[in-house]
């Protein structure tokens, strides 16, 4: 990458794989279970964190020398909050039916881990381009986990993706379903989603052996 | 040289090599090995594992014959032709049916089983002998054989593998497996279709256009679930004349094979005995709130709730999940006191759910995993409550 320095360029890329906040700090869970039985909302997910956490993280990354210790996290409390009644905002102004779906978890974002850990984390010590691309990096990472989960999700518990039916019309019993195929309900229960990121986890950790914490 | 000899040079030959694992899996399933188990946590007796697995399975052959007659009588029965419940056609049908079941479980769990022990460079652990029995027969005869090996390649990775194989698991595999079955395919295992062989393809026929009366097999848990009369006598559910699961409809076979469990030593009689002792309290309590009049007979729990408390024992999967899950030595408590707690929540949680949760009228398959989950917690707290009574004991005597 040119336009990255070596640096900042793995603080991009470093969230995507051996530092990714879900299947390595096992942060955001609730979201990644609650919202990923369709791709749709998943993407819609990430992009709002994408939003908050890369805009968040700088304008705490710029406030961060006149923020008292003491009050920090009503300070980023606060922050968070309006940028998620941003993101509210405009997903119920421009995609009603979406913002339905996710329900009470675009307001929750509020709480979702990694945007509080990032803050505290990484933010109130560096600059706030660095901010910047520390925050993109983990919503980033995040957001392939939650696409990931979402694509499976979908396509093996609604046979759909985005919505349009891949796998022919269960129905209509067209496409794999003439030949007796069926959906897989349970990938539609957060069980299957919390199994699904404990999969990710260990195609993950088998394949990067250093992850494996010591006993 | 006879074939056991030339198996062992085989054996041999192949140390250190990549197949010899799948290999010495079948050596040792044909012939008595000369190595004594050394890995698994549950082994607790100077006992070959694969003796009890084997113990087991052979407890189980009863129960899938009897099944086998049982699945050709109830499709007979159905379509108004009735057959005896000895016969050559009641056996065929379930030959044909029910053979493939057992193959897919023990191919695909056994592939699996074979996949890891390469990856991982172990021996093949003997569990999947009993889990490979076990799961054809907790299963509607109808199932699709494709479902069938998704599960299984499921139960066996996820409720199994992952923690580490053979005597690590948390979960009973063949609960997981079929548990997997239930919530992933709620219409193939549940509703009044799936129950007597051939009842779905009729129904299909019928959404056809075809003139046919339409198989209804219910299981007696369904029709009270809904609050029917029950058409079947006593008798008739003790000795298995009932549409359900395979192999667990003959509370009487599945007595002997507890009996035989028991006198074998393999099967925990404390676990037995109290799970029947705590669903019978469990409908004991129900019945009492039925006769103090406290619950209206509109209510959608009255016809679970007025059944006579020792019929509980007889419907449904109860029996075979008692014996045959709850029992295994992997995911049940260890001590004896422990047994004893971990036994009786079982049989109090299964009526519990059988009346509470209609929707899964099956209560005894939830109430076993859930005590999986907690028979670790229940054995800390026995063994904890031992040492400190043996503390103050000591205390006593030094003062």
């Amino acid at each position: 990458m040119g336009l990255l320095s070596k640096k900042d360029a793995k603080l991009i890329s470093d969230p995507l794989l051996d530092n990714n906040p879900i299947t390595i700090q096992v942060l955001g869970i609730c979201s990644a279970l609650a919202i990923t039985a369709e791709l749709k909302a998943s993407i819609v997910m990430s992009v709002a964190v994408l939003f908050v956490l890369g805009m968040g993280n700088v304008v705490i990354s710029l406030m961060r020398n006149i923020i008292p210790s003491k009050i920090r996290i009503i300070v980023q409390l606060i922050v968070v909050a309006t940028l998620v009644i941003i993101v509210d905002l405009v997903l119920k102004a421009f995609a009603y039916e979406l913002s339905k779906t996710l329900s009470v978890f675009v307001g929750l974002i509020i709480t979702n881990c990694i945007i509080m850990g990032r803050f505290e984390a990484f933010a109130l010590a560096n600059g706030p381009w660095k901010s910047f691309l520390d925050g993109i990096g983990n919503s980033l990472g995040y957001a392939v986990i939650l696409i990931i989960v979402g694509f499976f999700r979908e396509l093996l518990g609604s046979g759909s993706l985005l919505g349009i039916k891949v796998l022919g019309d269960p129905i209509e019993k067209t496409g794999v379903y003439a030949f007796g195929y069926e959906n897989n309900g349970f990938m539609l229960l957060a069980p299957m989603a919390l199994i699904t990121v404990g999969i990710i986890i260990w195609v993950q950790r088998s394949r990067n052996t250093s992850l494996i914490e010591e006993n | 040289m006879g074939l056991k000899e030339k198996l062992h040079n085989i054996k041999e030959k192949g140390q250190g090599k990549k197949w010899l694992p799948a290999f010495s899996a079948f050596h040792t399933f044909l012939y008595t090995p000369n190595e004594t188990t050394h890995s698994g946590g549950h082994v607790r007796a100077a006992d070959d594992l694969k003796r009890t697995m084997n113990t087991v399975v052979l407890a189980l052959i009863p129960c899938l014959i009897f099944g086998m007659f049982n699945t050709g009588f109830q499709h007979y029965e159905a379509i108004g032709e009735p057959v005896d419940f000895l016969s050559w056609e009641a056996l065929s049908l379930g030959l044909i049916k029910i053979l493939p079941l057992v193959v897919v479980s023990y191919v695909v769990g056994l592939g699996v089983e074979f996949i890891f022990a390469i990856i991982k460079g172990h021996e093949v652990e003997e569990g999947y002998l009993v889990t490979g029995m076990l799961v054809p027969l907790i299963v509607p005869v109808d199932i699709p054989l494709w479902m069938l090996a998704v599960a299984v390649i499921f139960g066996v990775v996820i409720g199994k593998e992952v923690f580490g194989g053979t005597g690590m698991n948390i979960l009973n595999p063949a609960l997981t497996i079929r548990a997997f079955l239930f919530f992933a395919y709620p219409t193939w295992m549940s509703g009044d279709k799936v129950w007597v062989e051939g009842a779905v393809e009729r129904a299909n026929e019928i959404a056809g256009g075809a003139n046919l009366d339409a198989i209804s097999g219910e299981t007696i848990l369904g029709t009270l679930a809904q609050g029917n009369e029950v058409a079947y006598s006593v008798s008739d559910m003790f000795f298995g004349f009932i549409p359900g699961s395979v192999g667990e409809t003959s509370t009487f076979l599945i007595l002997l094979a507890g009996l035989f469990l028991i006198f074998s030593k393999i099967g925990s009689w404390r676990i037995m005995l109290s799970s029947v002792v705590g669903a019978l309290v469990m409908g004991l309590l129900f019945n009492g709130v039925v006769d103090a009049g406290w619950i209206k007979e509109s209510s959608g729990f009255y016809s679970l709730m007025s059944t006579e408390f020792w019929h509980h024992l007889l419907i449904g999967g109860f029996a075979f999940g008692v014996v045959f899950m709850a029992t295994d030595p992997v995911t049940a408590s260890q001590t004896n006191k422990g047994k004893w707690i971990y036994g009786f929540l079982i049989g109090f949680i299964s009526i519990l759910i059988r009346v509470f949760n209609p929707a899964y009228p099956e209560g005894v398959m939830l109430a076993i995993l859930l005590m999986n989950v907690f028979a670790p917690t229940i054995d800390h707290y026995v063994v904890q409550g031992n040492v400190k009574r043996r503390l103050k004991r000591l205390k006593a005597k030094t003062v």
